[in-house]
């Protein structure tokens, strides 16, 4: 009786091992995977919930802005993430000036890293009539004045028109470009931004390069 | 009181875990000052697990309520001042005692065969406590909390591709702010300081599966049978080690004789701390910077921005790279060629007292550069600082790549087969 219950075993066990073998592996790997799927699934919440809430993401959101009211030689501000952000429309006189003192800045070139790669350029800007900056000195975070129509010529002689940092006599130009010889190490950031059309610009986002 | 003691034995382990870690743990008999400060670093290790439970029973982690609450704590609770001073010095011991064990590693060759996981464990313990540290500093929302954090987390925003939605992710906000420090306080106490009580039970574990190594590098633990019963220590050394080698007499039980050693240095460590605790908590700026005295604000950038001391040698390596990515590389690099020490080293003898005048050169000119890049990195920019941090950065790698090319031909002294002879 217990010989022939040992002889089914055996055979059994002998006859099923091969296909036994492949089928464990099969579950084995089957379970595996599907098991790996589930803790990825079940990471997603944690990893997500690091993701910028959606108040902050309000808090944060592209401010737009109709720059079809701002009159040449006007500074308007508007907030974008709690800084102050200047929206200048400068005339052609203004923007001559810029090639006539570039021998007195620090980075006249804009080669710090303070401003999206479109705004590389002598104007700092996409368009070279509107100068769009982050209102707040690289030094210690005062709000520049904006001194214009001759008024900066009492700060930087020959330079009729700039920003001037009251807190500790930081000097920037209409475009942002820090002069030499004053505390603040880095010219005005310009934060990114897009023109939708002539007269609508959307302050935080540059637009995707196709 | 033994019946008792046996009816625990046979539910629990207790005395078997005691003697064979402790009582009748084989340690060698040659261990110098040196071989301390694992034990303080433990000492340590607790203190801020203390402490840290104490403050945050009154700490409020938002960006709204931290500081005040830090103001709060060392003003207004009883004793609050000195608990929390305890923990701030406390952070800056930690990493004296563990700067000093890595270097004793060092110079005894203690990451070598076959201690090398013991070692990595060890740099893992280090990492998680920079992590640790870092997070630490941010939770009192100072202005050198804020701008710190600025700096480090930008780090990641060298990273192609990913890195600046990177950012985003770890501060939880387009800026460091409240979501940042409320992450960071989770990490701080509870996170962190799992890994790390994990990490030194697992360092503690491979220690004492490989041994002690000792100030000249000689294994106590001999084959099975080569040596003759003269030359086995007369201590009685758990089975676990006996049965496998044969214990030369070069050992002493671990409890009492290292202990009563480690509590005499524990002693000056506990004058040295107290006096740091009492007379100059934040050592002139230096474990408590001044800019932190003041509430983080986005809109001011401090003068000058510097990570706590303990930092600063690596800040040194990051801020002498010209490129941000490479800057970010080698800094990572620096802390990546310490973790790859073991295989860097190919030589087979441990203790710097038997091994070549040029590693004994190596190590003492490494260590006087390390702390020249401290120096560098925590104290103000100026033009000399730009040139002498980029040959101290060269000279930091240069310290693995001579290790590398002198251990494999080295000209070693013999060294003794036994430490008592």
């Amino acid at each position: 009786m217990s010989n022939v219950s040992v002889d089914a075993t055996e055979s059994a066990h002998n006859e099923n091992q091969p296909e036994n073998n492949t089928r464990r592996r099969f579950l084995t790997v089957a379970t595996s995977v599907v098991g790996g799927v589930g803790v990825v699934g079940a990471a997603v919440p944690f990893i997500a919930s690091w993701n910028p809430s959606a108040k902050a993401k309000a808090a944060g959101a592209d401010v737009e802005v109709d720059i079809s009211g701002i009159e040449p030689g006007q500074l308007v501000r508007v907030m974008w993430r709690s800084k102050p952000v200047w929206i200048v429309r400068r005339t052609p006189e203004i923007l001559e000036e810029l090639g006539t003192h570039e021998d007195k800045l620090k980075d006249p070139n804009s080669e710090a890293e303070q401003q999206p790669t479109f705004a590389q350029n002598r104007f700092r800007s996409m368009k070279e009539e509107y100068l769009i900056l982050v209102g707040i000195c690289t030094h210690l975070g005062c709000s520049p004045q904006h001194l214009k129509d001759g008024a900066f010529e009492e700060v930087v002689e020959g330079v009729p028109d700039g920003f001037f940092c009251p807190c500790h006599g930081s000097k920037f130009d209409m475009a942002g470009r820090v002069f030499q010889n004053v505390p603040a190490p880095l010219n005005l950031v310009v934060p990114p931004y897009q023109f939708v059309d002539d007269n609508t610009v959307i302050i935080g986002s540059e637009a995707e390069v196709a | 009181m033994n019946a008792f003691l046996g009816w625990i034995e046979e539910r629990i382990p207790l005395m078997r875990v005691a003697n064979m870690h402790a009582l009748q743990y084989p340690a060698p008999k040659n261990m110098n000052f040196w071989y301390v400060f694992g034990f303080l670093a433990t000492i340590v290790l607790v203190n801020q697990i203390v402490t840290g439970i104490w403050l945050t029973m009154n700490f409020v982690p938002s960006s709204e309520g931290a500081f005040a609450s830090v103001e709060y704590i060392m003003r207004e609770i009883d004793y609050g001042w000195i608990i929390r001073y305890m923990h701030s010095t406390g952070a800056s011991a930690f990493f004296i005692v563990v700067y000093l064990h890595m270097f004793r590693g060092m110079i005894y060759g203690s990451y070598q065969k076959p201690r090398e996981l013991l070692w990595v464990f060890g740099m893992f313990i280090y990492l998680a406590l920079m992590a640790e540290a870092f997070m630490g500093y941010v939770l009192p929302w100072g202005q050198m909390s804020y701008w710190g954090a600025q700096v480090i987390v930008s780090l990641f925003g060298a990273i192609p591709v990913v890195g600046p939605d990177l950012v985003i992710w770890l501060q939880g906000d387009y800026v460091i702010s409240g979501a940042t420090l409320n992450r960071f306080f989770a990490l701080h106490v509870i996170a962190l300081p799992l890994v790390i009580v994990i990490l030194v039970f697992l360092h503690i574990i491979a220690l004492h599966e490989v041994g002690s190594n000792n100030p000249d590098g000689i294994a106590i633990k001999h084959k099975k049978g080569s040596l003759p019963e003269s030359e086995k220590t007369k201590y009685e050394i758990h089975e676990y080690y006996t049965s496998k080698y044969d214990i030369a007499d070069d050992v002493l039980p671990f409890f009492p004789h290292i202990v009563l050693k480690d509590l005499v240095a524990f002693c000056v460590f506990l004058a040295l701390f107290t006096y740091v605790l009492f007379f100059a908590p934040e050592m002139g700026g230096k474990f408590l910077e001044h800019p932190n005295f003041e509430i983080a604000n986005p809109l001011k950038t401090p003068e000058h921005i510097f990570p706590v001391w303990y930092f600063t040698p690596f800040y040194a390596i990051l801020k002498a790279v010209p490129d941000k990515l490479f800057g970010v590389l080698a800094m990572f690099g620096a802390i990546a060629a310490l973790f790859a020490l073991p295989w860097v080293d190919r030589g087979r003898v441990k203790s710097w007292r038997y091994r070549c005048g040029l590693h004994k050169v190596n190590l003492i000119v490494f260590a006087i550069v390390f702390v020249f890049l401290g120096y560098l990195g925590g104290t103000p920019q100026e033009n000399w600082k730009i040139i002498a941090s980029q040959i101290a950065t060269v000279m930091y790698f240069g310290f693995f790549i001579a290790l590398f090319l002198y251990s494999k031909n080295e000209n070693t002294k013999p060294v003794p087969e036994r430490i008592s002879k």
